[in-house]
């Protein structure tokens, strides 16, 4: 596949710029932080959304969806990244659908995904459980329980979690911490019996939340995928929830980066626009490098995922790990470059690096990442 | 030697009486730090107790002479002191503009008036003193400075405004930039006032900062009247004084490069973890190792400087690093804590997450390389001044 859009895919990333320009710009998120709205996000705006198809755009068309796969659900995260958009677009389109898309049985698939693509439904992971992302260190206990399982322990980083109708709980009903295998995965409801969630105000004034279990139960038909194989899948979903997260990465890094050489064209010091300034062309040159290959790593690792390429794991591994690299580098640089007005609320750009930063640590900050990309690499 | 082991001797036992329990302990952010003032707040009264006993013998500023308030202490004293401080841990008692800024200025530039009226002030914490150096059109080029100030006979007429006035909002007395002359090089015709905040005409409006909190203001001067007797040294050569102070701030500000006294690493072990006596995650180990190294190196870079400076051979041209190399250092180490501390840095609220002090701490000292003058203008005084590039 070559590495560009084609003429349908443009079409979709223009409408999708000038839709989130128009309804989910960064003031949005502002007025939802400001008002401390109890959602976290506007649901009519994610209705709207889902109209046009956009809870869809990855789920196949059997099971309501537009079948439209995961070049265009990133290039709608990437114009979300611009705006900084608040949706479940990331809980429960990219990590909810995709894991029970890939693991789900068939009853499962058509009680569900029907519903996510209709916005109808959200669906977060719950994974992480200490202060790092490491999923084969699942320790949540699944005791066995008659038919079923009892669930006990506690999630952090679970997104969406305070309005998520269900969540995909990751626990381990064999083996120890440590272990790939002995991960399952089972689906209960938000507000099932023994489940309570805090939702935490994080620094992205986004809320993912905590989520603490304590003896839920859940019977066997509540399993997604195999007993004890979750890894597999959750793996695979994992890959695919980086690339998506990278993407968003791209579009805030681009956006953040135009805003800063707007600003060195217009700003003036010791008679002079700033921009003239050498130290500062090199540095914009070589973000600009940079973002340059960020892009293209997007766009290959997303094609990956529509070709089910061999290679994913290690696409979403190096994708996820330069986009870091370049996040990080250009909301530092779009501050610095900005000076004191670029350290106020007031100015957009600090809504840039907070979300870049939980963007970031999402499913695996860069250490991770170049960790895994190693790894796979056999060393 | 003799007379300096006694004094240690005395110093330390001295700090381990009068040292409250609460106060030997490191600050968990910039509210901790007492500022003093007219209206001063205290989290805790244990910070007035050691503030003033701290006042009382001089050593809130322990070099400044004594008929101004200071401890008269000599630099070998001053280090012993600084040393003995460190071993209980104790807190700073009093930080502030004018004892880190304000103060040197007034010994170096001051009238005899001048300096016996505010610097016993500084040093007791009775004034809070705030800088009004930036404009929204002089940041970097600070001598394009415009807030005009007419000559009226007995006093000066203020009328323009400044911008990122750290702590407008909360300070007393305010020392400031003006221009009393447009018609020669921009670096002439500065000059450089002390005034009272609560004069007629100065208003203040705070600025909140990506952090969330608001510690800096613009201000405004709306036909305000200044004493002729409140300009510090002379007319129109303000700029004079103007870089010497801001070589203090940038001295101040450059401290934040040694690090803290709990070792970074430790925080890391702590909330990472060992695997075979490394850390866990190995790619932010040699990320830690760097940082680490740099501020061993860096530390040992303001000993050598601080000792060369005793040794009577001047300021070494390697200060001129330290607040752009200082200031990196601690942005980088803001980057890597917010790596170390995961899920627990990204809080913005709640007890859980200490009311998101990391990610708090994080954003604010992404100010550290553009107050005090940028990082980009501290490289382009090493590249012009030092190593003669123009
Ligand atoms: C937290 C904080 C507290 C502050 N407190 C105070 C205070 O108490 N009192 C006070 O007076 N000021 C204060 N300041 C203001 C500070 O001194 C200025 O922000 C700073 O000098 C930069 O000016 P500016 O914001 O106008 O940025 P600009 O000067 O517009 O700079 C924008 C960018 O251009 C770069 N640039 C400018 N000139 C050059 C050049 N010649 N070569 C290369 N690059 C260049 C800068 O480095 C920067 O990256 C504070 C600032 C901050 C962030
Ligand atoms: C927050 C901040 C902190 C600073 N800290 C320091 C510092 O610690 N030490 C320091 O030396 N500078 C300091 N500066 C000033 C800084 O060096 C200059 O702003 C910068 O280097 C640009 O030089 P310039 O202002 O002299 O203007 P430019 O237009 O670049 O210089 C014009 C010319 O004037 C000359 N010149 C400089 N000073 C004078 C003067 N007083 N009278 C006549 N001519 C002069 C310069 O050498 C130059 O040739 C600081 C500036 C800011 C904004």
């Amino acid at each position: 596949m070559p590495l560009v859009l084609n003429e349908e895919q443009s079409m979709l990333k223009d409408a999708a710029a000038g839709f989130l320009a128009e309804k989910a710009p960064v003031a949005a998120l502002r007025a939802l932080r400001d008002e401390r709205n109890a959602d976290g996000f506007s649901r009519d705006l994610w209705q709207e959304m889902a109209e046009m198809g956009w809870a869809g755009i990855a789920i196949p068309e059997n099971y309501g969806g537009l079948d439209y796969g995961y070049v265009g659900l990133g290039l709608i995260l990437e114009e979300m990244g611009r705006q900084l958009t608040v949706s479940p677009m990331q809980s429960s389109v990219l990590v909810g659908a995709t894991l029970i898309n890939l693991a789900g049985n068939d009853a499962q698939k058509q009680a569900l995904l029907p519903a996510i693509a209709e916005g109808k439904l959200l669906v977060s992971l719950a994974l992480q459980e200490g202060r790092h992302h490491r999923p084969a260190h699942t320790a949540l206990t699944a005791t066995a329980n008659g038919d079923g399982f009892s669930l006990s322990g506690e999630k952090v980083m679970v997104l969406d979690a305070h309005v998520a109708d269900k969540m995909i709980i990751a626990a381990r009903t064999s083996g120890e911490a440590g272990d790939t295998a002995g991960v399952s995965l089972f689906l209960v409801d938000g507000d099932v019996q023994g489940l309570s969630c805090e939702r935490v105000i994080m620094v992205d004034s986004r809320n993912a939340g905590k989520v603490t279990l304590n003896n839920v139960v859940v019977s066997k038909g509540d399993l997604i995928g195999e007993l004890d194989g979750g890894m597999a899948v959750l793996e695979k979903a994992l890959s695919i929830a980086n690339i998506g997260l990278s993407a968003e990465l791209l579009g805030l890094c681009l956006q953040s980066f135009e805003t800063t050489i707007e600003y060195l064209k217009q700003r003036k010091q010791f008679e002079a626009l700033i921009g003239s300034f050498q130290s500062l062309q090199h540095r914009a040159a070589d973000m600009f490098a940079e973002l340059e290959l960020g892009k293209s790593m997007v766009l290959a690792a997303l094609q990956a995922i529509d070709n089910d390429d061999d290679d994913l794991a290690l696409m979403a591994a190096a994708t996820k790990a330069k986009l870091c690299e370049i996040a990080e580098n250009v909301t530092n640089e779009t501050i610095q470059m900005h000076g004191g007005i670029g350290m106020t609320d007031e100015y957009d750009m600090g809504f840039y690096m907070k979300r870049a930063r939980a963007a970031q640590q999402t499913f695996g900050d860069y250490s991770y990442q170049l960790d895994r990309f190693a790894c796979l690499n056999g060393f | 030697m003799s007379n300096l082991d006694q004094f240690r001797t005395e110093t330390r036992v001295w700090l381990e009486e009068n040292c409250p329990e609460s106060m030997r302990k490191p600050m968990a952010d910039e509210s901790d730090s007492v500022g003093g003032g007219r209206n001063p707040t205290f989290k805790h009264p244990d910070q007035k107790l050691w503030m003033d006993r701290m006042a009382a013998k001089g050593w809130t500023v322990p070099t400044w002479p004594t008929q101004y308030g200071g401890g008269g202490l000599d630099r070998d004293e001053a280090k012993i002191l600084g040393e003995e401080m460190s071993r209980l841990q104790c807190r700073t008692p009093l930080q502030g503009m004018g004892i880190s800024m304000l103060g040197p200025a007034l010994l170096e530039y001051g009238s005899e008036e001048q300096k016996s009226q505010h610097m016993p002030k500084i040093a007791s914490g009775a004034i809070w003193w705030c800088q009004g150096y930036s404009e929204p059109g002089a940041g970097s080029d600070l001598a394009s400075l415009q807030t005009k100030a007419e000559d009226m006979g007995d006093h000066f007429l203020i009328n323009g405004s400044k911008i990122w006035t750290s702590g407008a909002d909360k300070a007393d007395w305010i020392f400031c930039l003006v221009r009393t002359d447009n018609t020669g090089s921009k670096h002439h015709g500065i000059s450089f006032l002390l005034f009272d905040m609560t004069t007629p005409g100065v208003t203040v409006k705070p600025i909140l900062l990506i952090s969330g909190r608001s510690p800096f203001c613009e201000t405004f001067f709306d036909d305000v009247k200044v004493p002729k007797e409140n300009l510090m040294g002379e007319r129109d050569k303000g700029w004079t004084i103007a870089k010497y102070l801001l070589t203090h701030e940038r001295e101040m500000i450059s401290g934040l490069g040694r690090g803290s006294k709990k070792k970074f690493c430790e925080s890391a072990v702590d909330a990472i973890g060992l695997e075979n006596g490394r850390l866990a995650d190995t790619v932010l180990r040699t990320d830690i190792a760097k940082l680490e190294l740099n501020i061993l190196a860096f530390s040992k870079t303001m000993e050598r400087v601080g000792d060369e400076t005793k040794s009577g051979k001047g300021l070494g041209a390697a200060s001129a690093i330290f607040k752009y190399y200082g200031t990196e250092l601690n942005k980088t180490r803001c980057e890597l804590m917010m790596d170390i501390e995961g899920e627990q840095a990204l809080g913005w609220e709640g007890d859980n997450y200490k009311d998101g002090l990391m990610s708090r701490t994080w954003l604010r000292s992404k100010g550290n390389s553009i107050e005090g003058g940028t990082t980009e203008v501290q490289l382009n005084i090493i590249s012009k001044r030092v190593l003669g590039l123009k």
